[in-house]
């Protein structure tokens, strides 16, 4: 046992290959690019607010299947949170990439993201994990 | 002869080694010169009157004088020695570009370039006014000659272009290029990075002006590079880096400067570097160019025959195998290049991904990334067999998600 299949499961492969977040928005509030200059993974997130509340999210791009899955699931996750629990999942959820977190009761709020918790075990693939996530932190700290 | 066995790492770690194009392996003997150097011979080389710092000196313009054979150079004091390939290539673009660009002179490249042998060319012609073109690749990933006779001009003042491309493994036909240059009035720059681990050069058979190359991509240590030009145009050079030893007199307001080498050899030297790089060259020399070429011959063609028969992975390679290297990039169709990868590296599998410091050239094939295996003297077909078995397994775990 290599640790891949925890990481290429049927949850992450799914997102990565067919995800259904894969698309633009009608009418985004907000625009925002993520990149790896190193790797060339590309991803461009659109959010649409209502009021306080993440209403729709989409992503268009490219890239390896860990850095496009990981895109799609946040957006599961986030969408229909209001900007202040996105923020506390997006920092959760790097704390647990990072290991600097094992708190069960805060991981429980990432929901599907959980998923990932196991990439740390693949130090190359942190950042294709993080890339959506640090994207969605720009633009919510703005 | 096995020669893994003079490579402790590929047992120590029980790898597939595949990347000699990104850096080589080092032999146990390179390794045991650099702690006898420590041992037995280290100080700062032209700067002690005593016995050791001469002792140090002698290693350093020894082996000076064993690269400049090494590649035929006319004289040793053509031979600088820098960090890498990339600081050879600006100490070039700054210290030659600069001062003999002009508007609307003409810089040639080819689309193939490392980003070392492309960005500095770009900075260079904005800040002269001089303009950039590239010679693209045709179909079978490879310069043709009406490119090269359309592309370089009267107005070309200086071409640029790697002998063997890092992400295609197409050997470009600089022959004909250097030939072709001087006619139309141009100075050639060849980055030989990833050809003289693999082929002898003879820079004054290529009749090349400038020909650079890293250590560590041929057995040498890190952070060792040279840069070899005609002794007429670095003469006429202006130093590219100042400090220590490369001048002659310093007075509050002026300074002149010392002859070559050491006009472009500021401050202390990577002296360890070079003996590594000495030690490296003996032992290429001892194996022999004939013998590294019949064995990266058997073990690349093995490849290419292997990977030719996975109907699902997509090869960037000249279908003309006299003109290809050592470097094969692939995909597996539908697969992004760092999955691959990574799935390769569960099994011990070496391999790059991503886009070699190519951009340009990935852009004009439509793609933007790669994975590349490439192989060196170490490698033998049980590496090949290696690698074909982590593609499948990469193949199989992703092939009922794969979306074309």
């Amino acid at each position: 046992m290599d640790g891949l299949d925890e990481i290429y499961n049927d949850l992450i492969m799914e997102h990565s290959m067919n995800s259904y977040n894969k698309k633009k928005l009608d009418k985004a509030d907000y625009c925002e690019l993520g990149h790896n200059p190193n790797c060339g993974d590309e991803i461009s997130l659109e959010v649409k607010l209502n009021g306080n509340i993440i209403e729709d999210m989409a992503f268009t791009g490219h890239g390896c299947a860990i850095s496009q899955a990981s895109t799609s699931i946040m957006i599961d996750t986030l969408k229909g949170k209001t900007v202040e629990e996105a923020k506390e999942i997006v920092k959760t959820f790097i704390e647990m990439i990072k290991r600097e977190t094992k708190n069960e009761e805060d991981l429980e709020k990432l929901e599907d993201a959980i998923a990932f918790r196991n990439i740390s075990n693949m130090p190359a693939r942190v950042k294709c994990a993080l890339l959506a996530w640090h994207t969605i932190e720009d633009m919510l700290n703005k | 002869m096995n020669i893994k066995d003079d490579f402790a790492i590929l047992k120590n770690r029980n790898i597939t080694y595949l990347d000699s194009g990104a850096t080589t392996q080092k032999p146990r003997q390179v390794i045991n010169a650099i702690n006898n150097f420590y041992e037995n011979t280290n100080a700062n080389p032209h700067r002690g009157a005593y016995t050791l710092s001469m002792d140090a000196t002698e290693v350093y313009e020894n082996t000076r004088k064993k690269i400049a054979k090494f590649i035929n150079a006319k004289s040793s004091d053509e031979i600088i020695f820098s960090k890498n390939a990339s600081e050879s290539l600006n100490l070039i673009a700054y210290s030659y570009g600069l001062d003999n660009l002009n508007k609307d002179d003409e810089v040639v490249l080819s689309i193939m370039e490392h980003h070392s042998n492309l960005v500095p060319w770009q900075f260079v012609t904005k800040k002269t006014g001089s303009k950039l073109n590239y010679m693209y690749i045709n179909d079978e990933f490879e310069i043709s000659d009406e490119e090269i006779e359309s592309k370089i001009t009267e107005k070309t003042k200086i071409v640029g272009i790697t002998h063997v491309s890092n992400v295609l493994g197409t050997i470009n036909n600089i022959q004909k290029i250097i030939k072709y240059a001087h006619k139309k009035g141009a100075i050639v720059v060849v980055d030989g990075s990833q050809s003289i681990p693999h082929m002898k050069i003879d820079v004054q058979n290529l009749d090349a002006d400038f020909f650079v190359f890293s250590g560590h991509k041929m057995l040498s240590p890190l952070g060792i590079g040279v840069l070899y030009g005609k002794k007429e145009i670095l003469n006429k050079m202006n130093p590219f880096l100042m400090g220590g030893d490369m001048i002659e007199y310093v007075y509050e307001q002026e300074t002149t400067f010392a002859t070559l080498p050491n006009k472009f050899e500021a401050g202390t030297q990577n002296v360890e570097g070079v003996v590594g790089l000495g030690a490296a060259i003996d032992y290429i020399e001892k194996i022999g160019y004939e013998k590294i070429e019949e064995i990266e011959n058997e073990v690349v063609s093995y490849a290419r025959e292997e990977l030719s028969k996975l109907e699902y992975i997509d090869l960037y390679i000249t279908p003309n195998k006299e003109n290809h290297s050592s470097v094969i990039s692939f995909n597996i169709k539908g697969v992004h290049p760092h999955d691959t990868a990574s799935i390769l590296d569960t099994e011990g599998v070496c391999v790059r991904s991503g886009n070699h410091c190519a951009q340009p050239l990935l852009r004009s094939i439509g793609i933007d990334s790669t994975c590349r295996a490439s192989f060196y003297l170490y490698n033998t077909k049980e590496d090949v067999d290696k690698l074909i078995s982590g593609i499948e397994k990469a193949y199989n775990m992703f092939k009922k998600y794969i979306k074309l």
